[in-house]
């Protein structure tokens, strides 16, 4: 056993050397190649597509000081490891992983390459010092989300297609729902999970399923625009909102409004960074302050009061004079989470495991 | 005009020829996809081909064929078993993933045990896994005459969702802050249950070692065994086999068996060495892939070997060249397709010559 340790690490060392040379030093740098690594299509019209667009404003920012390069569709798991590797060999001196699943393929190759610096999106772990990590606070988003189900339900059930239970997931639709019941003491949560990132099938059926139950709005945490296409049959009773990009073809109803993913700051900062010399590991949580979630246009589909409502609360948010998360919020069991005025610490919203008093059902374990 | 006259016997000439043959055309047919796309076809399809193999870094890169053929050969060959016969399980993929979960479980419920017989055991459980999972339309074929192709295809499905089940629930990892996925089985977290590579850059784990062995295995039945006769004999004349006393019953539940035992054993050192953990999206595939690899290797062993190797240098290959020249991965996933399109077309010629009809002769 000892042996087969010994070996591998001698050809993790092999590649290391191999590579040498150390074309990343702490110094500012003439050109940079900038690499990206999309889990789904970039025609995917959500997830990947936003984060492509991210890339192509780094290139617009820096025309020929900066090459990018990127590769679609890129399974997480060991093929993942494969393409690292290959864009490390390459030339890449930054790559970024788009995706959570990237997170162990990410370090390993990192530790292998410590002159090539790596970008992972939504994961916490940064083993070596040159893996940073960087995600968006979505759950800002999921509150003016859960203000406008909770003014616009009718029925007073309001529901959500879960991708994954994890703790992004379990977040966004604590904050939909906290928002919600503060303006609508009467509305009911269903959550459907559809254990897919993309599947507008799957997606689909969540959403008709939950609109049969009676469900007239619907937020989702999954990339297709399919549970929006399912909503537009209803003739207006139904809305929901565009997830990740702004999905304005379904404006101005069932779309009422979206979160928009934007990565390109993000990105332009950090390869910026690289060219000036002034790079350094961090792990980057931005949200609607930043400019990394957007707010998309709000309807006429919405009331003018309603709007106002919400745009008020995303500016709040914006200038930080108001979290999604602020006390007093009792968990599901009726214990105590956060007192009163209290803000939620960062921590316990990367490891959310429980949802928030008034969710009725469980959280898949 | 020309005329398809059936042969008398297959060629044998054909037989070896039209694999390459088919190599051969979806080159052309995807130079000229590359071409349409704006791309050079020839350095696409050095990209391909000849990078991987002999380019810059090719020392890393032809370790990494052995990580992506390792599971197909072994999935393929298992399949070829049961399509010789005319038995048709389709759903590789789904006993590729439930092999995966049965023997990580196993692996998993020792943690963090170390002892050397933790391994064998796990790799037990993945063959078990498969199998039992392949048994499911087995045995409905045999008792309610069921369709074995839906059946097993539709069990993938159902194995998907068992495997996000497991990754966010009963295997998730109890240390792992709620994220989904399993402990990992790398070296340095969980030894005794680490499928790692055995000689460095090589790419070889015990999963390229057992394909390898299942190669030779398969093709010494094929050839020696009566059971290997009688696959054959149920594939080309079942009424013939049915004579010989070949009982259909037995062959498809040993058919499926098989074939089923083997993708569970590729899913079990996938996610003990490559994968190195279960996750929702562990699964790429490659039970879908085998049935190219299958058939590109003419159902025989020695062929699957070759075949998995061609159809590894696409994968890694066509990485290469959407990274490096921009290609979409659609256009690798169709490079990929006209492969088996282009297989199946030529081997018409296996089986009939083409004639110049002559106009009034018939």
């Amino acid at each position: 056993m000892l042996r087969r340790t010994l070996m591998t690490t001698a050809a993790a060392a092999g590649i290391a050397l191999s590579l040498g040379g150390g074309a990343m030093a702490a110094g500012p740098m003439d050109n940079v190649k900038a690499c990206f690594v999309y889990v789904g299509p970039i025609g995917d019209g959500g997830w990947t597509y936003q984060h492509h667009q991210g890339a192509l404003d780094v290139k617009e920012a820096f025309g020929d000081k900066v090459e990018i390069q990127w590769q679609e569709s890129v399974p997480e798991g060991a093929d993942a490891e494969r393409v690292l590797t290959q864009m490390a060999l390459g030339g890449c001196n930054i790559i970024f992983t788009t995706s959570f699943g990237y997170m162990d393929a990410t370090n390993a190759v990192a530790a292998k390459f410590p002159n090539v610096m790596f970008e992972h999106a939504t994961g916490f772990k940064r083993d070596s010092a040159n893996v940073s990590t960087y995600n968006a606070r979505f759950y800002e988003g999921r509150a003016i989300e859960g203000l406008i189900a909770g003014r616009m339900t009718k029925s007073n059930k309001i529901g959500y297609i879960g991708s994954f239970p994890i703790p992004e997931v379990v977040m966004g639709i604590n904050s939909y729902f906290h928002h919600a019941r503060q303006v609508n003491p009467d509305v009911e949560l269903t959550v459907v999970w559809a254990y897919t990132w993309f599947d507008p099938a799957k997606e689909a059926d969540a959403a008709k399923a939950m609109i049969e139950q009676g469900v007239d709005v619907i937020a989702s945490h999954t990339d297709s625009t399919a549970p929006l296409a399912e909503a537009a049959k209803s003739n207006g009773a139904v809305i929901g909102f565009g997830q990740a990009s702004d999905m304005a073809e379904y404006k101005p109803s069932p779309r009422v409004t979206s979160i928009i993913d934007n990565w390109g700051p993000y990105y332009v900062k950090r390869v910026g960074a690289l060219l000036e010399g002034t790079y350094e590991q961090v792990d980057a949580w931005e949200g609607i302050a930043g400019g990394e979630v957007l707010i998309g246009e709000i309807t006429d589909a919405v009331p003018a009061d309603v709007k106002a409502e919400a745009e008020a609360m995303r500016d709040a948010i914006a200038a930080g004079t108001y979290h999604p998360f602020t006390g007093p919020i009792n968990k599901q069991d009726g214990s105590p989470w956060l007192a009163e005025g209290e803000t939620a610490p960062d921590g316990d919203l990367l490891g959310m495991g429980f949802y928030i008093e008034g969710i009725t059902g469980d959280i898949p374990q | 005009m020309l005329r398809l006259e059936k042969r008398p016997n297959p060629s044998r000439f054909w037989l070896y020829a039209t694999p390459i043959l088919a190599v051969f055309l979806t080159m052309v047919a995807g130079g000229l996809l590359f071409a349409m796309l704006g791309k050079n076809p020839i350095a696409v399809i050095k990209t391909i081909f000849w990078d991987p193999l002999f380019g810059e870094f090719a020392f890393y890169l032809r370790g990494q064929l052995l990580v992506k053929a390792g599971p197909l050969i072994l999935i393929a060959i298992g399949l070829s078993l049961g399509f010789r016969a005319g038995i048709w399980n389709i759903g590789a993929e789904g006993q590729y993933i439930m092999g995966a979960i049965c023997g990580a479980g196993v692996g998993l419920a020792f943690y963090p045990t170390e002892s050397r017989l933790i391994f064998p055991a796990m790799i037990l459980a993945g063959a078990l896994g498969g199998c039992a999972w392949a048994m499911i339309p087995a045995i409905l074929k045999t008792r309610f005459n069921t369709n074995e192709i839906l059946v097993s295809l539709m069990l993938v499905y159902v194995a998907d969702t068992i495997l996000a089940k497991a990754s966010t629930g009963f295997l998730r990892n109890p240390e792992g802050a709620g994220f989904p996925g399993s402990r990992s089985f790398s070296v340095s977290s969980f030894p005794a249950a680490s499928n790692p590579e055995l000689i460095a850059g090589t790419g070889l784990h015990w999963g390229g070692v057992f394909a390898l062995a299942m190669g030779v295995a398969a093709y010494i039945l094929l050839q020696r065994h009566i059971l290997g006769f009688q696959i054959k004999l149920a594939g080309q004349a079942p009424r013939a086999a049915r004579f010989h006393g070949v009982k259909p019953e037995r062959l498809i539940l040993l058919c499926m068996g098989l074939s089923g035992a083997l993708a569970g054993l590729a899913g079990m050192f996938e996610v003990t060495g490559p994968a190195g953990k279960i996750s929702i999206d562990f699964n790429v595939g490659y039970g879908f892939t085998a049935i190219i690899v299958a058939f590109l290797g003419r159902l025989n062993p020695l062929g699957i070997v070759l075949a998995g190797f061609i159809m590894a240098l696409t994968y890694v290959g066509g990485e290469m060249a959407a990274t490096n020249l921009g290609l979409p991965s659609a256009a690798i996933q169709v490079f990929q397709g006209m492969l088996l399109f282009f297989l199946l077309g030529v081997d018409v010629l296996t089986n009939f010559r083409i004639r110049a009809a002559i106009p009034g002769v018939s």
